[in-house]
């Protein structure tokens, strides 16, 4: 039993065991409802819900047969594929173009630099039917509707917001006297800003680079506006599963995506650490 | 430090000419290289989001399809009164036209088009249009007017003229009236439509996310609260909770709704054993779906502010009003409260812009009764073929968002941005 100071009355008490229940309990509402696939997805039987043979934990009402479908399945597969492909391109897109840009950004020298930084961030606040709805007028007239590169600049815009804040954070921590001590130790300019900017603002690129992806692995609706068949990724796929005919496949293949945002979560928090440790402000 | 090397030469007026021109050359390089360093993203953002919305934004107020199709019918229907039937002569020209449109199977964009003036036209211009595709060249030229009446005897109306004229102009505000349920009489006064359809739907939108924002509030805070009250360890063992629904795709945590809320699903399940209900409730496709997915998706955008505000509150002011006697509750309300108020209002317009604009949860389990003015957009743009109204109603959304953001940049600075 913790103890409390001496004014807290037995109100104070039951008020802090109170609060303690109900974050417990809006925890539990918030992690509950996505573990609860996890389970579902070992389903024996074509359903959404738990069967009695699976409550009662008997062995035969698990199976792997949802798992094998989604390996096997041509339609996800491919979206599996697409995903990645559409995925890294955007990120790698964002990433380059986004970190070149911060560094301009950060300069104090940067004209323009309230205006342009809403604008670069615009695609974050504009919600996305509304940029699927632009896209797609104005893509057609490229041509660009129904083919992997329009999927992949219109993913790299929706990337970009993400890189340029996490960059353009690390740059605001980077102290600008490394960048002059390396210059009067007799290095070049460049020279410094590989050996030296480089590896300092990486985990800020790094993770500016994974929001990215994440963002285009979790795009939908540009991709159901603008995508053709041959460009469907896992969410557009789980979306008309969802709507069409609900099994359990898409059960597994939310299953596999939790495991991936754990990895992502995992990797951000070891970036996270290794930024503040090479700056020197973390614990 | 870098404030230092960073300050722009404000003494230049004081120096020798020579060296006020070098510096000025300076900074104007300076400048220059910090713009070149941004130039490829401008122009990439530019050509793939800015243009995209530019062209979205015109189009709801530019329609040339009707012009093109039917030039000359337009251009002798303009010195027409709009009164009594058109003259014979602007009959036969459109009777012309309509043939040209039928060989070439465009007659039924025509009646798309203007059927959105008049309902129940499109049934004319098609059924015309076809009676009209074997019609004589030389007897269309002559009697063209003749043969139009015969096809259909609507042609004789002069509602159905002014349909086809009002459809004939290349801009237009007529779908921002649309998208408000406004129309415009004969004499050219605005006034309200009958059925009100899309002002409904921006209230219903607007109410549910105001929902939305109170209901992550309420379970935001104490939750935020409690972690910012806790040891690091512990704040930062919780915060994966907070992070993995975050990090987790949207479409799974659609989709694990959709596994607790169905008719035989783990809720309805849970409730039956438990004898609650007897009967399963129905609470997939509905708004209280809609409503709950939503809160549950958007709970990380409210706490994550609101955590790294309280975090900087120094816990001392809470103890000193309480050792000093205050209550909990006043002391809570008089400091802990308007102290949080960075937070809270950060976590609250981000959730409420958030969800004006959601689209995919509402459209999986929302049903009918829980859409959101997003799948009305998607569904002009999908099914009814009306880009032109989609783009209006885009639009005003876009409006909304940006008057939204420009409160939250005023209250909170968009720049305060910050991710896990």
């Amino acid at each position: 039993m913790r103890r409390f100071p001496e004014y807290f009355t037995i109100w104070h008490i039951a008020g802090h065991y109170g609060l303690r229940l109900v974050a417990w309990l809006v925890l539990a509402f918030l992690i509950l409802p996505i573990l609860v696939i996890v389970p579902l997805s070992f389903n024996a039987e074509p359903f959404f819900t738990f069967t009695p043979g699976m409550l009662a934990l008997e062995p035969e009402a698990y199976s792997l047969r949802w798992y094998q479908e989604v390996a096997t399945d041509q339609r996800w597969t491919l979206a599996i594929r697409n995903s990645f492909l559409i995925g890294i391109a955007a990120a790698l897109l964002a990433t380059l173009l986004g970190t070149v840009a911060a560094v301009g950004l950060a300069s104090p020298w940067m004209p323009f630099k309230r205006l342009i930084t809403a604008l670069l961030l615009s695609p974050m606040i504009v919600p996305l039917i509304i940029i699927a709805a632009g896209m797609f007028f104005f893509y057609t007239s490229f041509g660009l509707v129904g083919t992997y590169l329009g999927l992949i600049i219109a993913h790299a815009a929706l990337g970009v917001p993400f890189v340029i804040i996490t960059v353009t954070a690390t740059l605001a921590g980077f102290d600008r006297s490394l960048f002059n001590a390396g210059l009067s130790l007799g290095a070049s300019p460049v020279k410094v800003f590989w050996d030296v900017v480089i590896p300092l603002i990486r985990p800020g690129v790094i993770s500016g680079g994974l929001f990215a992806f994440v963002t285009s692995f979790d795009e939908v609706v540009l991709v159901l506006f603008l995508a053709g068949p041959e460009q469907r990724t896992i969410p557009r796929q789980m979306f008309s599963g969802l709507r069409e005919q609900i099994n359990p496949t898409i059960l597994a293949v939310a299953t596999l995506l939790v495991v991936l945002s754990i990895a992502l979560l995992l990797t951000l928090e070891v970036l996270r650490r290794r930024s503040e440790r090479l700056r020197g402000t973390g614990a | 430090m870098a404030e230092i090397t960073a300050a722009p030469p404000r003494a230049a007026r004081r120096l020798a000419p020579e060296d006020a021109r070098n510096a000025a050359r300076e900074v104007r390089a300076q400048r220059l290289r910090a713009f070149l360093f941004v130039t490829p993203l401008l122009a990439f953002i530019l050509f793939a989001f800015v243009a995209p919305i530019a062209s979205m934004l015109f189009r709801s107020a530019y329609n040339p399809t009707v012009a093109d199709l039917v030039p000359a019918t337009l251009e002798a229907l303009e010195d027409w009164d709009g009164e009594a039937r058109p003259p014979d002569a602007v009959l036969t020209r459109f009777a012309v036209d309509l043939k040209r449109l039928a060989e070439e199977r465009t007659s039924g964009q025509l009646a798309e088009e203007v059927n959105r003036y008049l309902p129940g036209t499109s049934s004319v211009v098609k059924s015309t249009a076809r009676s009209l595709r074997r019609a004589d060249d030389a007897a269309l030229a002559e009697g063209g007017a003749n043969l139009l009446l015969e096809a259909d005897d609507a042609w004789g109306e002069p509602g159905i003229w002014r349909a086809l004229r009002k459809s004939g102009q290349v801009y237009t505000a007529s779908y921002y009236l649309t998208a408000l349920d406004l129309e415009m009489t004969r004499d050219g006064t605005i006034q309200p439509r009958d059925t009100q359809i899309y002002l409904k739907l921006y209230g219903k939108t607007l109410w549910m996310a105001l929902i939305i924002t109170v209901l992550t509030l309420v379970l935001g805070y104490p939750l935020a609260f409690h972690m910012a009250h806790s040891s690091t360890a512990h704040a930062n063992f919780l915060m994966v909770f907070v992070l993995l629904p975050f990090w987790t795709s949207l479409l799974v945590r659609t989709t694990s709704w959709i596994a607790l809320l169905q008719t035989n699903g783990v809720v309805n399940s849970t409730l039956i054993t438990l004898g609650l209900t007897r009967d399963p409730l129905e609470l997939l496709y509905t708004q209280f779906a809609t409503i709950i997915a939503m809160t549950h998706i958007l709970l990380p955008f409210m706490v994550l502010p609101l955590y790294s505000v309280m975090r900087g509150i120094d816990p001392s002011y809470m103890r000193a009003a309480m050792s000093l006697g205050s209550r909990p509750i006043p002391a809570f309300l008089r400091i802990y409260l308007p102290m949080s108020l960075p937070g809270l209002s950060a976590g609250a317009l981000l959730v409420f812009i958030i969800s004006v604009g959601y689209y995919i949860t509402p459209a999986l389990v929302g049903g009918t009764d829980g859409q959101m003015i997003s799948n009305i957009i998607a569904f002009h743009m999908q099914q009814s073929n009306n880009w032109e109204l989609a783009a209006a109603l885009g639009s005003l959304l876009l409006f909304l968002i940006v008057a939204l953001y420009w409160l939250y940049d005023r209250f909170v600075g968009a720049g305060n941005i910050k991710f896990g």
